[in-house]
């Protein structure tokens, strides 16, 4: 259980998504880190070449960390977890709280990761369909709507010339790993009670 | 008659086998003819050979070659990067002569990388590149090379491939005996082909002999830096030092020049100067001089000579007139030079990697003289001396050969090694490139090269570790190798390889203004290092402008200071006003981009100036100076975008009496 939380600490080192994007005249793609805490190019300049090539469709600049709320709470919550979850665990060492907990921590976490998925959702759909009226390239779609470019939450997507893949990242990866890690101390629990009950 | 052929065969079908074995002997002898026979080079349409050559040198599309080649470009005054084994052109660095393709020596800051003690120069000749080597081997940091005809040696950065620094050498002309480098670059080595009168002064030119000299310069390269500066210059009897090559390994710490001209003839030198049997190689020891200069020895005497250094963080270079050099008496430091005869007039003169021999390539000999470098230190110890030239002692020819190829060849120029015991000699007159073994002297192979072969080249051939893989021919006649394009044609340069026992040509391609010599280098070595954009937050230029808020016109007197910032796809501004007739307006411009291969360029209507090439990070400045009155647009000339085509804009250019302030805008 302890380990578990821990892992989430992995998020402040690592990125917990990550988007490429590659074209014709990206071999080399173009790709952004979102971490916890802000957004980061995967190479030096690939924010401000990303935003470079943003403002003929009109799209927004990429936000800087201090101009989104979540990467202020994120953080915040993921400490407030972590705390938890070992405290959680010593407690459930101590054989002061039940393994019950421990599956309540994993419950929490997760509907808070679907908080988050959803709200990384909300802002890639602003930051792909909310465009400048005067944007130099406008595209129609078939049916008559104009094309929006909102990158996949997961998976590939082709937008124009670019071809996106939205993927987790190693904080990401970590987070799950660290997730499991706490199921598997609450089945351990259950199975460790359920056999001194039989006794 | 063809009936009467038919009936004969018929007739003699008796005899048929016969026949046909006939048959197969001579099809078998015209097979193998066309096999060795093989004389103009061109590749069998069909043969097995032919097929097997087109894999060797095809680098499928998007494929990297295996090697970069750095060819000079003669008179065209620049260096030109190729790729081998494909012979497709990458780049031309502009070095010694103004391009207007990218604006060197036209933007105002790098028009002081061309300024001399003679003022501004905008074209040379230039010869003979070298790779930096560090303990003998390639190290891929710099590329020297030596401008011929106002004497200079450049020194190109292998990060940015963009022309670094060129330093002026003083009391020589014709730089030729140039620019070859020491085993751990401690110098680059400068010397005169032409002798002059030092310090240059009114004589007649029938007092040559005994008057004239000859200055060999060492000039040292910073290790960090490789900034270079002359450390000394030797003062050398009236003779033409043709070229030259350093020692390595053993012989690191000596330096070999060839010399012609010892009849030091003023005049028809085709003639006069081919009458002694045998000219020198001057032996010279300059570990020993720099050691004589470091107690204080040489003559600090007066000179005026231009160094030239451009920063990657100013984008600007600065010209520095130097007042004095250091020359060096060489009578006045005994032991450090030596003449070794050699015969008929030699031209190349090059070490074997291990450093053991000295190669003399006599270009009107058939032979080639190999000097040892362990008799020459026995000679030299054992003070076995033929007389002396101006004080400076003779060695006897037969104490110091180490062998002589009998090659069978006319007119050996330049010879260069495989790193596996073999020697490769050019041969101008006889055109072709002969293979021998050091040590044995013996020939083991020869193919033609089309047409008159100079310089040969193989990857590191000139160093302690040669990659011997390749070997190109640079040739001075192109005749019919190529699709004709009226009398003027590119030269020619033949790929072979020599990876087996016997060369095979397996390619030919063009090459731009007359590659005198070239250097190669693993891609493996270079390619990583390559720098793909300049930061712009390390752009100390006085003029960027790094952030669009801080574009702006500045008017001081008739001159109009332009801050302008390029994006894709606009300039900051695009109007601007207030330009009058008889301004002298500057454009200081700065690319913003931080992208890999996106530069924006800059022209302007009317403008007698090259346009601009702007790389990303980069501040260029171009000036105009508007003589009409009317609004005149300027544009970007790279297609930089889906919108370059509206990457534009207008300056009203107002009667030099209008009282029409400076304005500027974007987008209103």
């Amino acid at each position: 259980m302890i380990i578990g939380s821990l892992c989430l600490l992995g998020l402040f080192a690592f990125p917990l998504w990550n988007i490429m994007l590659g074209a014709p005249q990206y071999p080399d793609p173009l790709g952004m880190n979102i971490h916890i805490s802000g957004i980061q190019g995967v190479s030096e300049f690939d924010l401000q070449n990303i935003d470079g090539l943003n403002h003929y469709i009109g799209m927004k600049t990429i936000p800087k960390a201090d101009e989104m709320w979540e990467f202020n709470v994120f953080p915040l919550v993921i400490i407030g977890m972590v705390f938890l979850g070992v405290f959680l665990g010593i407690l459930g060492f101590m054989k002061k709280v039940d393994y019950r907990y421990f599956l309540g921590w994993f419950i929490l976490m997760s509907i808070l990761g679907v908080l988050g998925m959803y709200d990384f959702n909300l802002w890639l759909t602003d930051y792909g369909s909310n465009l400048d009226p005067h944007a130099i390239i406008k595209v129609i779609n078939e049916d008559g709507t104009p094309m929006t470019y909102k990158p996949p939450l997961l998976g590939y997507k082709k937008l124009l010339n670019f071809d996106v893949s939205s993927m987790p990242a190693m904080g990401a990866w970590l987070m799950f790993l660290g997730m499991s890690l706490t199921v598997v101390a609450f089945m351990v629990g259950w199975k460790s009670n359920k056999s001194q009950i039989n006794q | 008659m063809s009936l009467h052929f038919l009936k004969k065969i018929t007739i003699n079908i008796s005899t048929m086998k016969k026949y046909s074995f006939y048959l197969a002997a001579i099809l078998g002898s015209i097979l193998l003819l066309t096999g060795c026979g093989n004389q103009n080079g061109k590749a069998s349409s069909d043969g097995a050979l032919a097929s097997n050559n087109a894999e060797k040198v095809y680098v499928a599309p998007g494929e990297h070659d295996e090697f970069y080649a750095f060819m000079s470009g003669g008179y065209s005054g620049n260096v030109t990067v190729y790729g081998l084994p494909s012979g497709r052109m990458f780049k031309e660095i502009p070095v010694f002569s103004q391009f207007p393709t990218n604006g060197y020596g036209y933007s105002e800051e790098t028009k002081p990388m061309l300024e001399t003690s003679f003022g501004f120069i905008p074209a040379d000749d230039s010869h003979h590149p070298d790779i930096s080597q560090t303990n003998g081997e390639l190290d891929g940091r710099w590329l020297f090379i030596n401008g011929n005809n106002t004497p200079r040696i450049a020194r190109i950065d292998l990060k940015t491939f963009e022309t670094a620094e060129i330093i002026e050498v003083p009391n020589s002309a014709g730089n030729h005996s140039s620019s070859y480098i020491t085993e751990n670059s401690e110098y680059v080595v400068a010397g005169t082909r032409f002798s002059v009168p030092i310090p240059q002064r009114d004589m007649p030119i029938k007092d040559y002999k005994g008057n004239f000299k000859g200055a060999l310069s060492f000039i040292s390269v910073e290790p960090e830096t490789g900034r270079m500066d002359i450390k000394f210059q030797l003062i050398m009897p009236g003779f033409n030092y043709d070229l030259s090559h350093p020692g390595r390994g053993k012989s690191h710490g000596w330096f070999f020049f060839t010399t012609y001209n010892t009849e030091e003839a003023n005049s028809l030198l085709e003639v006069n100067a081919s009458q002694n049997d045998k000219d020198f190689i001057a032996a010279v020891n300059w570990k020993k001089i720099e050691e004589y200069v470091e107690n204080g020895g040489g003559t600090m005497v007066p000179a005026n000579y231009t160094h030239n250094v451009y920063s990657d963080e100013t984008h600007s270079a600065t010209s520095t007139m130097k007042k004095e050099v250091l020359t060096v008496d060489p009578t006045k430091v005994p032991g450090a030079i030596f003449f070794m005869p050699t015969p008929k007039s030699p031209h190349g003169v090059d070490v074997s990697p291990s450093g053991d021999y000295i190669i003399g390539n006599g270009k009107l000999s058939a032979d080639l003289t190999a000097f040892s470098f362990d008799k020459m230190i026995a000679a030299i110890e054992g003070e076995k001396f033929d007389g002396e030239a101006y004080g400076l002692p003779i060695l006897k020819f037969e104490d110091v050969l180490g062998g002589t190829v009998k090659s069978g060849g006319l007119g050996p120029l330049h010879t260069e090694f495989d790193g596996e015991g073999n020697a490769y000699t050019t041969f101008f007159i006889s055109s072709e490139v002969v293979k021998w073994k050091l040590g044995t002297w013996e020939v083991i192979d020869r193919k033609p090269t089309f047409y008159s072969v100079g310089h040969c080249m193989i990857p590191g051939g000139n160093s302690r570790k040669p990659f011997g893989k390749y070997l190109i021919s640079l040739n001075k006649i192109t005749k019919d190798r190529y699709l004709p394009t009226g009398p003027e044609l590119e030269h020619s340069a033949q790929l072979y390889d020599i990876s087996g026992d016997k060369m095979e040509l397996i390619y030919d391609f063009p090459t731009h203004g007359e590659p005198h010599y070239a250097a190669a280098i693993p891609a493996s070595i270079l390619a990583p290092k390559s720098q793909k954009i300049y930061k712009l937050a390390e752009n100390e230029h006085p003029f960027a402008t790094k952030n669009v808020s801080e574009a702006r016109i500045v008017r001081e007197g008739n001159e109009v200071h332009v801050y302008m910032a390029m994006i894709r796809s606009h300039f900051t501004p695009d109007n601007i006003e207030g330009i009058k007739v008889g301004d002298k307006v500057y454009f200081h411009i700065t690319n913003h981009e931080q992208d890999f291969d996106v530069p924006h360029g800059f022209m302007m209507i009317g403008q007698k100036n090259s346009g601009l090439l702007i790389m990303p990070g980069q501040t260029k400045t171009s000036v105009w100076e508007p003589k009409q009155e009317g609004v005149w647009p300027f544009y970007c000339t790279d297609f930089c975008s889906a919108l370059h085509q509206e990457m534009q804009g207008y300056i009203r250019v107002s009667p030099a009496n209008s009282k029409i302030d400076l304005s500027w805008s974007l987008g209103e």
